[in-house]
């Protein structure tokens, strides 16, 4: 409790109160202001989260910090909040991203700048909304509500482009939730009127029902993960957004989606999970090699990490179904890790393109000779991208090929591919970046990063390393509610 | 008791004749060419109908004249709404109606017989009072339409809704003397019950039915009846098209409720699934024909289409849930119809309509806390939460799978999917692209304050909607006479 208001409602609530007031400095006369009250709102949002991580009891597989209050009583709708040992990792990685982003765009963003923190700061808040949320109403609304702060970030900050890639962006995700709507509503008639989305958990649903709530929910999680095939607004996405908007998106909003999985579809229809699970792991294996291919090809920098992403996720969704622990926690652990790796490559090539004003593969070479200390960030990151181990992207991918060597050995062979394509992809465009003589004048004027920037790194490079080396702290944390959840999803609900 | 004191339901209409009549004189005495005095006495009446409609309220239903008007729960509630409907809309257009030489009081008063029009249609429990309702305010609109008398395309279109308006009366006429042929009343309760027992030829009925439904469609704007909305909604002055998007779709709302539901309810399975075929129409061509179009009034002519087809989904989804649904959805689209018309007229000067869209380009560079209010309005039409818009949507939705209509709600959220384009549309107008003009925005502090209220009370119903939807679902509760 922090004066008298729960945890979490201060976590959701603080961030958006911030944002407005950073709002409320109007034009871009007040910037400075804005910046410091965004990096302070933001700092104490991530402060406010700690004590979640400190206070959490490993032992059980129950709700903490539970919070429940009457919302809209005629339909029996609550303000139900609460996280067990796998949302509260996500409540934290999203509010430890929001100071990096605002620090990101300190310089950089220069017209409107009170509306871009403010939005960054809104849809910290709602993010943390999403993943507390045990009412399904809520849960929408959040989920639907922080479309609205991205659709502008990409909108009004993001590249030539970047009309189409914001609309694109917020139909596609909008036609995935509209859909859940449904199959939530029906889930309400069922249930004999309720919301609660635990309630759902123990709830029998025949296996037709269940094979149409699975898709409905599918249609919306799938397109937020992104899987292939709906994966085609990402790369459009990405290449548009300003690189805060890049960052979130990658470390948090693809998240969302697959949280969505395992908060939703599995526990709710585990027998239609069950009966799809082969669809699911096709679909997962197409993005982790086929993605990876297309990464391979990219000459855009952000869209090669684009393509590296939804080549990740597709480990994860395989983690999912494969219905076992190591799938299950490593699916887990690599969301986690994705999130700090793919939002640290974003942010490196926000760096280079803040001094070169290009995203061009070819038009970079070299670099290493002007910005040195950048350069062993950045590959430090890719390695981590690749999967190399010490680093955290190593703990999750191996995991998960573990689990599904349990399963069928060609699932692993096939995602262990991904080994040597995102080997490939990445380290290609290193060595293309990166390494070689001073391509051009433009690269030979380059200055080192700053102490801003520098900060930004060696936070991400501590995490980075350190759940590489030394990830018991956030398996010990999901363990009780990943056996928990496994157990349930084994159980038929016919 | 008196005979008077047994009138005490219809104590507001009483006065609003009153009023209207006495207003009409003085009015005449009136030299300013602002009309002030003209226009706080019309404030003053409305806010005096909402004290008598508060004090006259009685628990329970009354029934009033030989059961040709009744007072309960719903009507007092949606009679309230409208007098805030319309106090609204004449805050809103003063300026802009002053700038255009329209601030008369034949305006304000013919508002006033408009009103008194939809207060006689929420109440009516009869056929003729009905009637006579809808023509009040029917005529009413055309005059009003019509009141930019040198623009050919304000004539055009109160020529057409005269003429197509005409045609629907004679549409519900019709198949009133059908039901009175076959029932021999004309009380609705008593429809109702002759229907109940069995008296009446079921084809003749049915026939009925059909052209009251028709009627109703008609006045609703519902597809295939909806050709009148766009040009009206265009060519009108936008003060007018205001108050023709605003408060007559919540005495509609209860004409719907009076005839289908406490008249015709013995004939639901008839009448739900012609309303489904509208309700399906009207979201189909409703959101499919707003993406084409560049004026703003008549983007939003088809967007209301559109939420007529949703109300319709509500309405036919039946039940406690269904109706209250619709009326919450009605109110819901009343607030947001105004914010958008009101932001029409905010934006327009003297001699120029900001009625195109890309009058709106640039407008969060102009004024951020316009487009903000604009943003709200616009993803509230949505149906994208935290805005009220929403929770309409979500408690007709949830009438709808309720009631076993899954596939209808299916296709209703896939229409508002593509309706959500067009929204998204205004928003990029407004926040992407580059101003036309940087003339800078003077708009009226009640105007401001005004739509700051509308646009912020649209996104405090979004975070707290409870009360709002409970008051519709006890009013629906106490109200209809439900099996």
């Amino acid at each position: 409790m922090i004066f008298g208001f729960s945890l979490l409602s201060v976590a959701i609530w603080l961030p958006i109160i911030f944002g407005v007031l950073v709002l409320a400095t109007g034009s871009d006369r007040n910037a400075p202001l804005a910046r410091v009250i965004a990096l302070v709102g933001s700092i104490l949002g991530f402060l406010v989260t700690i004590p979640l991580y400190v206070g959490f009891d490993k032992m059980t597989s129950a709700m903490q910090f539970v919070e429940l209050h009457d919302w809209i009583t005629h339909f029996n709708i609550h303000y139900h909040l609460g996280v067990d040992g796998i949302s509260v990792l996500f409540v934290l990685l999203n509010s430890f991203f929001t100071p990096l982003v605002v620090i990101a765009g300190w310089k950089v963003i220069e017209k409107r700048v009170a509306q871009y923190l403010a939005a960054f700061l809104i849809m910290s808040g709602l993010v943390n909304g999403v993943f507390a949320s045990l009412d399904a109403v809520l849960f929408y609304v959040f989920w639907e509500a922080m479309l609205i702060p991205m659709f502008i970030i990409i909108g009004i900050w993001g590249g030539p482009n970047r009309v189409y890639a914001a609309v694109k962006f917020f139909l596609y995700t909008f036609f995935g939730s509209v859909l859940m709507l449904i199959a939530l509503l029906y889930l309400y008639i069922q249930s004999g009127g309720s919301f609660a989305i635990l309630d759902y958990h123990q709830m029998a649903i025949p296996m037709t029902a269940q094979i149409l709530v699975f898709i409905a929910f599918f249609m919306a999680f799938a397109v937020k993960v992104p899987m292939f095939p709906v994966h085609t607004w990402l790369p459009d996405a990405h290449v548009e957004a300003p690189t805060g908007g890049s960052v979130i998106l990658a470390a948090i909003m693809l998240k969302v989606g697959a949280y969505g999985f395992i908060r939703f579809s599995m526990p709710i229809v585990p027998d239609a999970s069950h009966y799809l699970a082969g669809a699911m792991i096709a679909l997962s294996l197409i993005a982790v090699v086929y993605i990876g291919l297309v990464a391979l090809a990219q000459t855009d920098m952000k869209k090669l990490v684009a393509y590296s992403s939804i080549s990740h996720m597709g480990f994860v969704t395989l983690g999912f179904f494969i219905f076992n622990v190591y799938g299950m926690e490593g699916a887990l652990l690599q969301m986690i890790s994705h999130g700090f790796i793919s939002g640290a490559l974003f942010l490196c090539i926000g760096v280079l393109y803040d001094r070169m004003h290009t995203r061009n593969i070819a038009d970079y070479g070299g670099v290493a000779n002007k910005m040195p200390v950048f350069a062993a960030f950045f590959i430090l990151f890719a390695m981590a991208n690749v999967g190399l181990p010490g680093t955290s992207g190593f703990v999750g991918e191996f995991m998960v090929i573990m689990g599904s060597v349990k399963v069928n050995f060609w699932y692993a062979f096939t995602a262990a591919t991904t080994l040597i394509f995102g080997a490939a992809y990445t380290l290609w465009m290193v060595k293309r970046v990166i390494f070689g003589a001073v391509a051009n004048q433009h690269v030979a004027q380059l200055t080192d990063i700053t102490l801003r920037e520098k900060l930004m790194f060696i936070i991400l490079a501590l995490t980075v390393l350190g759940m590489g080396l030394y990830p018991l702290p956030f398996t010990e944390i999901m363990h009780a509610s990943v056996s928990d959840l496994l157990v349930h999803i084994a159980r038929s609900k016919l | 008791m008196s005979y008077l004191s047994t009138l005490s339901s219809a104590y507001a209409e009483i006065f609003l004749l009153v009023m209207a009549s006495l207003i009409l004189i003085v009015d005449l005495f009136v030299t300013s060419p602002n009309k002030t005095l003209t226009y706080i006495l019309v404030q003053l009446t409305l806010l005096s109908c909402a004290l008598i409609t508060v004090m006259t309220h009685e628990p329970g239903v009354v029934h009033l004249f030989n059961n040709m008007f009744v007072d309960d729960l719903m009507s007092d509630v949606l009679k309230l709404l409208s007098y805030l409907t319309v106090s609204m809309v004449l805050v809103y257009s003063r300026s802009y109606l002053i700038l255009r030489g329209l601030f008369t009081g034949e305006f304000m008063v013919l508002t006033l017989f408009a009103l008194l029009g939809m207060m006689v249609m929420i109440s009516a429990t009869h056929f003729l009072t009905l009637y006579i309702g809808l023509e009040l305010l029917s005529l009413s609109l055309y005059a009003m339409v019509a009141l930019q008398r040198d623009s050919a395309i304000a004539t055009e279109a109160a020529m057409k809704y005269f003429v197509l308006g005409a045609l629907a009366s004679g549409l519900l006429l019709y198949g009133m003397s059908m039901l009175y042929g076959a029932t021999s009343t004309l009380e609705v309760t008593a429809v109702s019950d002759a229907i109940k027992h069995g008296v009446g030829n079921k084809a003749l009925l049915v026939f009925g039915l059909v052209f009251m439904v028709a009627g109703l469609a008609f006045k609703l704007g519902a597809v295939p009846f909806h050709m009148w909305v766009p040009d009206v909604y265009h060519g009108a002055p936008t003060a007018v098209t205001m108050l023709i998007g605003s408060a007559p779709k919540l005495a509609v709302f209860a004409f719907v409720m009076r005839i289908l539901v406490d008249g015709l309810q013995p004939l639901v399975m008839h009448w739900s699934s012609m309303l489904a075929i509208l309700a399906v129409l009207s979201m189909a061509i409703g959101n499919i024909t707003a993406i084409a179009q560049t004026n703003l009034k008549r983007m939003l002519a088809y967007s209301t289409i559109a939420h007529m087809g949703f109300l319709l989904l509500g309405v036919l989804s039946g039940g406690i849930d269904g109706y209250s649904s619709a009326m919450f959805y009605v109110v819901i689209y009343v607030l947001m119809s105004l914010g958008g018309f009101g932001m029409i007229m905010l934006l327009s000067r003297q001699g120029f309509e900001a009625d195109m869209l890309n009058d709106f380009k640039g407008l969060n560079q102009r004024s951020p806390w316009l487009a903000f209010m604009m943003l709200i309005l616009m993803f509230s039409m949505a149906g994208v939460p935290p805005t009220a818009g929403f929770y309409a949507k979500l408690s007709v939705l949830q009438a709808a799978v309720g009631a076993g209509y899954t596939p209808l709600a299916v296709m209703a959220v896939l229409f508002s999917l593509i309706g959500a384009f067009y929204y998204l549309r205004i928003i990029k107008l407004m926040y992407f692209d580059a101003p036309e003009t940087h003339i800078p925005i003077s708009i009226q502090a009640d105007n401001g304050l005004l739509i700051s209220i509308n646009g912020l009370a649209i996104l405090a119903l979004g975070i707290m909607p409870s009360t709002l939807i409970t008051v519709c679902a006890v009013a629906v509760q106490k109200s209809l006479m439900l099996q």
